[in-house]
C-alpha cells in the first residue's frame, strides 16, 4: 500500500492557471494521478487542456469529488487558500508555495487540525506514492514501486536519495516531502507513524537537516514507536552557527539543531544515519 | 531581519510598552537632548555588546559626547558602529526577563518569562524559566497570573507587566515578529516596569506586508544585497570552492561531501527553483566576484530544469567571462541537453556526485 496518496486520490489544483500551476497539473495527470479539477478565482468555467477550473473549491469538490488539492497560489494568498480547501472538506491539503509568513502558516495548520485535514508543507515538493500518483512537483522519473517509505524536509536532496535507491533497485511506497520551513503542517514524528501502520512500508528512510530540533523529537518516537528498520541521512554537517543555509528551518542558533546532536540521537534509537547522501541505499541493502 | 535595538525600542512603544526615554546619535555632535546620568548604547544587531565595550554611562554632557565618540568609532564582532542610543540611567531594582518567540515544535507562540533577567537566557537554569503556549486566540489573563508569580511582583507591578506582556503579544502578532524579547525587564525604585533592553526579529517572509521595514534591511555587503535582489540565497563561508546547487537541503548535502573529502566551500549560493536562465547567469556573475578558486555546480533537476541551468551557465561564460575553472555535475531533468550545452563551452560535466566533488577540491588545491 502507501501513505497519504493512494488509489483513492482524487486531485484539485489551485492555481491552477498560474505558470506553476498549469505545468504541474499535467506533470500530475501524466504520472496517472486523477487530476479532476483546478481552482482560480475568477476564471471558473474554462479548463486547462481539458481540466476543469472552478471558481471556488467547494464547487470543485462537490463537482468533482475531490479529496486532495495541491496548491500553488503566491504566499500572501495562500493562507486563504488553505483555509478554503480544509472549509471544503479536503483530507489533504499539499502546500508547495513557499516564503509563506509563519504566522500564516500556525494558523492554516490549526485550522485543518481542528477539521481533520493533513497539512503538508509549505515550501515542500509533495507527496508522491509510485504505484498511485503524485500530488505535487517531484520529477516523475526517478521512482520505482516498492516498500521503503521515504520522509524528507528537503526538495531535491530528496530526489537525489530517491534517485539512488531506485538505481540500486530499491523502490518505494511513499516519498513525503514534508518541507523545509519552521512551521509545517507534518512532521517526521507524524509521517513515521503513518509509515509505520502502513502494512506495505517495510523500511523508513529519512532526510533531515540542521536547525530546529524534529529529528531529536523523531528519534524519541522511533525508540517508542517504530519496529519497522530507519535509515537517516543529516544534512549540514559542516554549515556553520548563526548561518541560516538556505532554507529558513535551516539555522543553527543558540547551539541547538546541530548535525552532531541530530545524529547522536538517531543513533541512539537504533537508527543507522549516512555520512553521505549516496550511502543511502548501501546502507537500505545492508539491512 | 533583526531590528536594531532604537527601532525595537521605537516599535513597542507604539505598542504602549513603557521605554526609557532616549536619544539616537550617528556623531558626538548631535547627542541634546539626553537626560543625564545617561547610559551609550552601541546599536549593533551583534550579541555581546556590553562585554565588549559597547554600552558606557556617562554623568555630563562632555562625558556624554567623549564615550559617543569612543564607541562609534567600535568594531563589535566585525560589526562597526553605526550609531548609539543616550538613554536615561534607569534607577534598577530588579532585572527580569520576558519573550515572546515563534516555537516550531508546538508549531505555536511561546511566551518565556524568568525572574532572573540580565543575563543570556541559555544561561538560565531551565527550572528558572516559566513557558506558555500562547492559546491560538491569542493571550489570556492566566498569563499575567504566571508572570506576577514567576516574576514575584505585587499587585500593582503585577498588572503593569500584565500589560506590558499583553501588549508585547499584540506587537508580536500584528508586525510579524519571530522573536520579541526584552531582557532585562526593569523594576525601578519607583515601582516601575519598563523594558530596558530590546531585541526583535521580524520574519522575513512577511514583509510585503510590511513595507515600512524595507529602510531596516540589515547590514548587508555589497554582495549579499545583490543576491537579496536577485532572490537567490548567498552564503559566504571560510573556504575556497564556490557551491553552487539548487535546493537547500541539496546544497548543504554538498558542502558536507566537500568537507568529507577535504574541502571547504567558500560561498555557497543556492539558485531554488527557477526557470529563468538569466539567474544562473546572475548567480555566476556574482559567484565571480566573490573570487573562488573553482566554482562547482551541483545540480538534481527537478522543477530547475537541467537544460535551464546550462544555458545560463552558457551565457555567463560568454558574456560576462567567468575566469574561474567550473566543475559541473548534472543529474536529472533535460541532463543529456545540458550536458551537450556545457560541453559546447569546454565544461566536461559528471553525473556522478562524489567524483565531481573530488575533481572540485583538486581544482580548489591545485
Amino acid at each position: 500500500m502507501a501513505i497519504m496518496v493512494d488509489g483513492s486520490t482524487k486531485v484539485i489544483v489551485q492555481g491552477i492557471t498560474g505558470h506553476q500551476g498549469q505545468f504541474h497539473a499535467k506533470s500530475m495527470r501524466e504520472f496517472g494521478t486523477k487530476v479532476v479539477g483546478g481552482v482560480t478565482p475568477g476564471k471558473g468555467g474554462g479548463d486547462v487542456d481539458g481540466i476543469p477550473v472552478f471558481d471556488t473549491v467547494k464547487e470543485a469538490a462537490e463537482q468533482t469529488g475531490a479529496n486532495t488539492t495541491c496548491i500553488f497560489v503566491p504566499a500572501r494568498f495562500a493562507r486563504d487558500a488553505v483555509f478554503e480547501a480544509v472549509n471544503a472538506g479536503l483530507g489533504l491539503v499539499v502546500v508547495i508555495t513557499e516564503h509563506i509568513p509563519f504566522l500564516d502558516a500556525m494558523q492554516f495548520v490549526s485550522y485543518a487540525k481542528l477539521k481533520g485535514s493533513t497539512v503538508i508543507g509549505p515550501n515542500c515538493p509533495g507527496v508522491t506514492s509510485p504505484s498511485f500518483g503524485k500530488v505535487g512537483i517531484m520529477p516523475s522519473k526517478m521512482f520505482a514501486k516498492g516498500d521503503v517509505g521515504v520522509i524528507s524536509r528537503s526538495g531535491t536532496l530528496t530526489y537525489e536519495i530517491v534517485n539512488a535507491l531506485s538505481e540500486n533497485g530499491i523502490g518505494q511506497t511513499t516519498c513525503v516531502g514534508i518541507g523545509g520551513d519552521p512551521i509545517i503542517g507534518t512532521n517526521f514524528v507524524e509521517a513515521l507513524a503513518r509509515f509505520e501502520e502502513d502494512s506495505g512500508t517495510k523500511r523508513i528512510v529519512m532526510v533531515g537537516e540542521i536547525g530546529g530540533t524534529a529529528e531529536e523529537e523523531a528519534a524519541d518516537f522511533i525508540r517508542e514507536h517504530v519496529t519497522k528498520p530507519v535509515y537517516a541521512y543529516i544534512a549540514g554537517r559542516s554549515a556553520p552557527p548563526g548561518k541560516r543555509m538556505g532554507h529558513a528551518g535551516a539555522i543553527i542558533s543558540r547551539g541547538r539543531g546541530t548535525a552532531e546532536s541530530k545524529i547522536k540521537a538517531l543513533e541512539g534509537a537504533g537508527v543507522s544515519v549516512a555520512a553521505l547522501p549516496t550511502d543511502i541505499p548501501a546502507l537500505v541493502k545492508k539491512g | 531581519m533583526k531590528l536594531f535595538e532604537y527601532r525595537a525600542k521605537q516599535l513597542m512603544e507604539k505598542y504602549g510598552i513603557p521605554i526609557p526615554r532616549g536619544v539616537l546619535a550617528k556623531s558626538p555632535a548631535d547627542i541634546s537632548g539626553a537626560e543625564y546620568p545617561v547610559a551609550v548604547k552601541a546599536q549593533v544587531l551583534v550579541g555581546g555588546r556590553g562585554k565588549a565595550g559597547g554600552i558606557k554611562f556617562a554623568s555630563t554632557t562632555d562625558e556624554a559626547r567623549a564615550r559617543s565618540k569612543e564607541i562609534l568609532s567600535m568594531t563589535i564582532k566585525g560589526e562597526k558602529v553605526k550609531s548609539v542610543l543616550l538613554e536615561e540611567r534607569l534607577d534598577v531594582k530588579r532585572e527580569l526577563y520576558l519573550s515572546f518567540v515563534m516555537d516550531r515544535s508546538s508549531r505555536s507562540i511561546l511566551m518565556m518569562a524568568s525572574a532572573d533577567g540580565g543575563v543570556e537566557i541559555e544561561n538560565v537554569p531551565h527550572e528558572r524559566i516559566s513557558m506558555v503556549q500562547v492559546p491560538p486566540f491569542g493571550y489570556s489573563q492566566f498569563m499575567g497570573r504566571i508572570l506576577k508569580s514567576t516574576f514575584g511582583l505585587g499587585d500593582d507591578q503585577g498588572k503593569q507587566a500584565d500589560a506590558l506582556a499583553r501588549s508585547l503579544y499584540s506587537m508580536f502578532v500584528a508586525e510579524d515578529c519571530e522573536l520579541a524579547e526584552i531582557n532585562p525587564l526593569v523594576v525601578t525604585s519607583s515601582g516601575k516596569v519598563i523594558a530596558a533592553d530590546s531585541k526583535i526579529t521580524i520574519n522575513d517572509d512577511s514583509l510585503f506586508r510590511h513595507p515600512e521595514f524595507s529602510e531596516d534591511i540589515d547590514d548587508l555587503t555589497p554582495l549579499e544585497q545583490r543576491a537579496k535582489e536577485e532572490d537567490i540565497a548567498f552564503v559566504q563561508l571560510d573556504g575556497n570552492i564556490g557551491v553552487i546547487a539548487n535546493g537547500a537541503g541539496l546544497t548543504m548535502a554538498t558542502l558536507d561531501i566537500l568537507t568529507l573529502n577535504g574541502g571547504k566551500a567558500g560561498v555557497f549560493l543556492d539558485l531554488g527553483g527557477t526557470d529563468d536562465p538569466r539567474k544562473v547567469t546572475k548567480a555566476l556573475a556574482l559567484m565571480k566576484d566573490a573570487r573562488p578558486a573553482v566554482i562547482f555546480l551541483n545540480i538534481f533537476g527537478g522543477i530547475t530544469k537541467c537544460d535551464t541551468v546550462a544555458s545560463g551557465v552558457k551565457d555567463a561564460v560568454e558574456t560576462v567571462g567567468i575566469d574561474i575553472p567550473i566543475v559541473a555535475r548534472i543529474r536529472g531533468v533535460n541532463d543529456d541537453i545540458a550536458r551537450e550545452i556545457l560541453k559546447g563551452i569546454g565544461i566536461e560535466s559528471s553525473t556522478d556526485l562524489i567524483e565531481a566533488a573530488r575533481k572540485a577540491v583538486r581544482a580548489a588545491v591545485s
